[in-house]
Parts: C-alpha cells; structure tokens; sequence
C-alpha cells in the first residue's frame, strides 16, 4: 500500500501536538484521524463546543481559529500545530460576560442551549468581520449556525445589539 | 474514520512525491469535504498529505490577469477587492456557498475537487458507480429531485454542487496544476469531466498533480457578471439551479457578447454556449433571454422527480441575464 511503511507506522501512531488554546500554551499526544472538536471535547476537557450533527451541518462546534470562526468537527486536529484556538471558554475574563454572552442572556437568545456556544463564538466573528449590519445581514451571516427550539428572532436581537446597533 | 498516515507538505515537490507513493493518498487543504466524506467511510484515504502550509495563498494581479491562490480561503477570495471588482459573479458565487465557518476553511483548489452531494453517493449502503464502480446506480430510480438534468450518462445522474465553478466556467478560467513535468494550464471546460461510462473520473488532473492556481483574464464581460442561486433555503443550501452570467452591451444597447454557465442542474459545471451564441446580437429582452433560456435546456433529460429544474432554470436564466444587463444585479 505504502513504499515507506517505516513512515506510515510511525505516523499512525499519537503524535504530539502543540498549540495555544483560550490563551494558554498546550500540548497533546493524538492520533491524526482525531477532530479538533473531539481533541477539545474529549482530552482538553472543554465540553463547551457541541457535537450536533458532527458533518458540518449544525454549526454547534464553531470555535476561532486564529481569530476565524471554523467548524471543530471538520477539522482534524494534527493540522492545527502552532495555531491559536479559542472556545466558549475562552471568551470572557474571570467573572465577567463577554459582551455577547451578555447580548444572549439579555436577548433570550436560547432555549435548551445547545447550540448556544456555536452560535455565540459565530456571532463574536460575525461581529469582527463588520459585514453584517441589518437583521437579513445578521441572519445570512449566521446561517451557519442552526437552532432546532427556533430562537432566531432573539438570537438575531443579540447580535444587533452586541453589534451596537441597539 | 479509518486510520490514516499524516504527512506534512513543506514543498509543491514534497507533496506531489507523498501523494504519488500511495494510490488512495488525498491532499489536506481546508479539509471540510475530505472529513466529511472520510466520516462517512466513502474516502479511504491511506495516506493524508497535509499542504495547508504551503505559500499559495495570494491574488495577484498581473497584465490582466489574475492569479488564485489555489489555498486561498473562499472568503478572503469572496471579500478580496481585486476578485470583487473584476469578477463579481466569482465574489457572489463563492457568498451564496456554505456558511460563514466552512468559507474560512475551505480553499480554492479543495473547492473544485469537492464531491457530489448525491445522498446514494454519499451513502455506502447504495449502488453508486461513483463511489464503486461498475456496482450500478440507485438514483435513476430512487429519490432524484436534487440530481442532474444535464450532461446524464446510464451510469451517473449526480449533480456537481459547486457555485464557484459554475462562476470560473462562465469566465473561462483557467486551472493552472503542477505534475512531474511541470506546470499546465488546463482550461476550465477541459478541467471536468462527463461521467459517461466511468463516473469515478471526475477531472482532468492527472494522478499526483496539485493544483496551484486559478486564473482569470480582467475584461469588461467579466465585470458585468452576474451570479443567481436558487435553492431550497435561503441560505446554508446547496443549489437546485444556479446561473453565472456575463455581457458586453454594444453602444447601442444590443448584447454583443454573453457568458452562460449552470450550476445544480448538470453533472459538471455547465457552460451553454449555445445559448451565448444566440444572445450575441440581441437586443437585451425577454424575448431574447427565453430564447437562450430555451436552448440552454434543449437536451435536458430528467428523471422521475427533477422535472421541475427544466423550467425552473429557464425563469433563472431569464432573471439572471435580465438583472445583469440592467446592471441592476
């Protein structure tokens, strides 16, 4: 199958990967068929980003990659060396809501929260792009990021007013 | 997903090498159709080359022509000004596809290979000569509405998914590709192929070519371009019809030259010259559009439940070429 089988078993094998994630260097040993939502799930511990549809359909898993808002379960892990991730987790100071968090509380944003996570860190990059300014704006911008209760009224309040525009 | 040996590309040499030791090897690049399909077992690659890294990320503009990245990220090619100015139907074709999250991650040359959304193609209980061929295919008899109405063969009515391609056909583009004896050119109508008798062979990359670039040539057809997705939902959906479209308009107002590509409705990415040529000359009406419209859909063959995109894709010509040569789009 492979004219350098030396190769293929040592890199079938963990690897270690290192990264920055929410801030904070780390480092894991992983195989390379693992996602990068389930490396964050499963071995950092941050069971924030949600595993929905786990095929990129959802957006429950949507976390910044490098400041860009990207799918965690289409992603493998090994290819994320050296960059600088950001979950849920990640997104306010101790003790303090990040502004968007804030927006979805105030706003009703949710109902049973599971693809509250995913909509928040979309919505912050939504928010960093700048492109999205009416609600048709908001709401094509985020259509990534599905909500089977159907909160998207409020959810689209909360980015308007996260965004300052009231 | 199967286990796989991951290796890192440093070079375009590096990675042609990797990918050519083994024969189900696929290049990583933004990797949101490799995983997918790699969850869903119809990828088997052995082998995963990783060329994310590689420095071919920039828009250049040239002597009038520009240059793709080939690992260029869909939304930096959408927003980029160069593209946006030049090639509008590019900048909407690429914003009418996925969503916000999967443009940071997908690129250029991953875009043009991606798959088709043919659910019997993407499900491994069924026949699909695609995914295995000679096993036969489910979709002529089983739930079509998605699937192609052109460019069909008796072994595959899957539909090509993309809306950037459907735009870089309407311009003409060409793929620029690297093998082992060097860089091609390989001109966009050439690039897909029809699925015929032998549906696994979907492009004209030969085995180990990685795929550097795209371009353009910056002309006044091209600026007035236009592209129209029609779907489902109104966002995050694959297309049923889509339309990219470009004019010149004479002096007088007459259409001295037309560019007519359709996606969600055929096999490849659909260029319709035929209808192209019947545009040059005509004044821009209704009556002229329905003509085109009319012939672009001339040898249409649908099946049992995608009738309804034979007429649905005549009233998105019309609406597209109606909208760009009033430059109202």
């Amino acid at each position: 199958m492979t004219t350098s089988s030396a190769a293929a078993a040592r890199t079938r094998q963990p690897s270690s990967l290192a990264f920055r994630l929410n801030g904070r260097d780390v480092s894991f040993s992983i195989e390379p068929q693992v996602t990068l939502l389930d490396l964050l799930r499963e071995r950092a511990g941050l069971t924030g980003s949600k595993k929905g549809c786990d095929r990129g359909q959802c957006g429950a898993c949507t976390v910044l990659v490098n400041g860009r808002r990207t799918l965690a379960c289409l992603s493998l892990a090994v290819v994320h060396a050296g960059d600088e991730i950001t979950t849920i987790e990640g997104l306010a100071a101790p003790g303090v809501l990040h502004p968007v968090q804030a927006a979805f509380i105030e706003h009703d944003g949710f109902q049973c929260g599971f693809c509250t996570a995913g909509q928040i860190m979309s919505a912050v990059a939504v928010l960093a792009e700048g492109r999205a300014h009416t609600d048709d704006e908001i709401r094509e911008a985020m259509s990534g990021n599905l909500c089977r209760c159907g909160a998207y009224p409020n959810i689209v309040a909360a980015v308007r007013a996260a965004g300052g525009a009231g | 997903m199967r286990a796989f040996e991951y290796v890192v590309a440093d070079s375009n040499a590096t990675a042609r090498r990797l990918i050519g030791e083994v024969a189900s090897a696929r290049y990583y690049a933004g990797g949101t159709t490799l995983v997918d399909l790699m969850k869903a077992d119809v990828e088997r690659p052995a082998r995963i080359v990783d060329i994310s890294r590689l420095p071919l990320t920039s828009i250049e503009l040239r002597d009038d022509v520009v240059r793709i990245g080939a690992l260029a990220r869909n939304s930096d090619v959408a927003y980029d000004e160069i593209v946006a100015s030049r090639f509008p139907a590019l900048s909407e074709a690429l914003l009418s596809g996925a969503s916000g999250q999967i443009r940071n991650a997908a690129t250029v040359g991953g875009n043009l290979l991606q798959r088709t959304r043919c659910s019997y193609f993407r499900e491994t209980r069924w026949r699909c000569n695609k995914r295995e061929p000679g096993s036969g295919c489910d979709a002529l008899d089983g739930f079509n509405r998605g699937h192609a109405i052109l460019g069909t063969s008796d072994a595959c009515i899957a539909a090509y998914p993309g809306d950037f391609a459907v735009a870089l056909s309407a311009l003409s583009a060409q793929v620029v590709v690297e093998g082992a004896a060097g860089e091609r050119r390989i001109a966009f109508e050439d690039f897909y192929l029809l699925p015929g008798a032998r549906p696994q062979d979907e492009t004209a990359l030969l085995p180990g070519e990685l795929i550097t670039a795209v371009e353009l040539h910056d002309e006044p057809l091209h600026r007035r371009s236009h592209y129209l997705k029609v779907r489902d939902r109104a966002s995050y959906e694959f297309a049923l019809v889509s339309v990219a479209c470009g004019v010149r308009l004479d002096e007088g107002g007459r259409i001295d030259a037309a560019r007519l590509a359709l996606g969600g409705v055929a096999t490849i990415p659909w260029r319709a010259h035929v209808a192209e040529a019947a545009l040059a000359g005509a004044a821009p009406d209704d009556a002229a559009f329905g003509r085109a419209a009319s012939l672009a859909l001339n040898e249409a063959r649908p099946r049992k439940y995608n009738a309804f995109k034979v007429e649905l894709a005549k009233r998105a010509i019309v609406r597209a070429l109606r909208a760009v040569c009033a430059g109202t789009r």
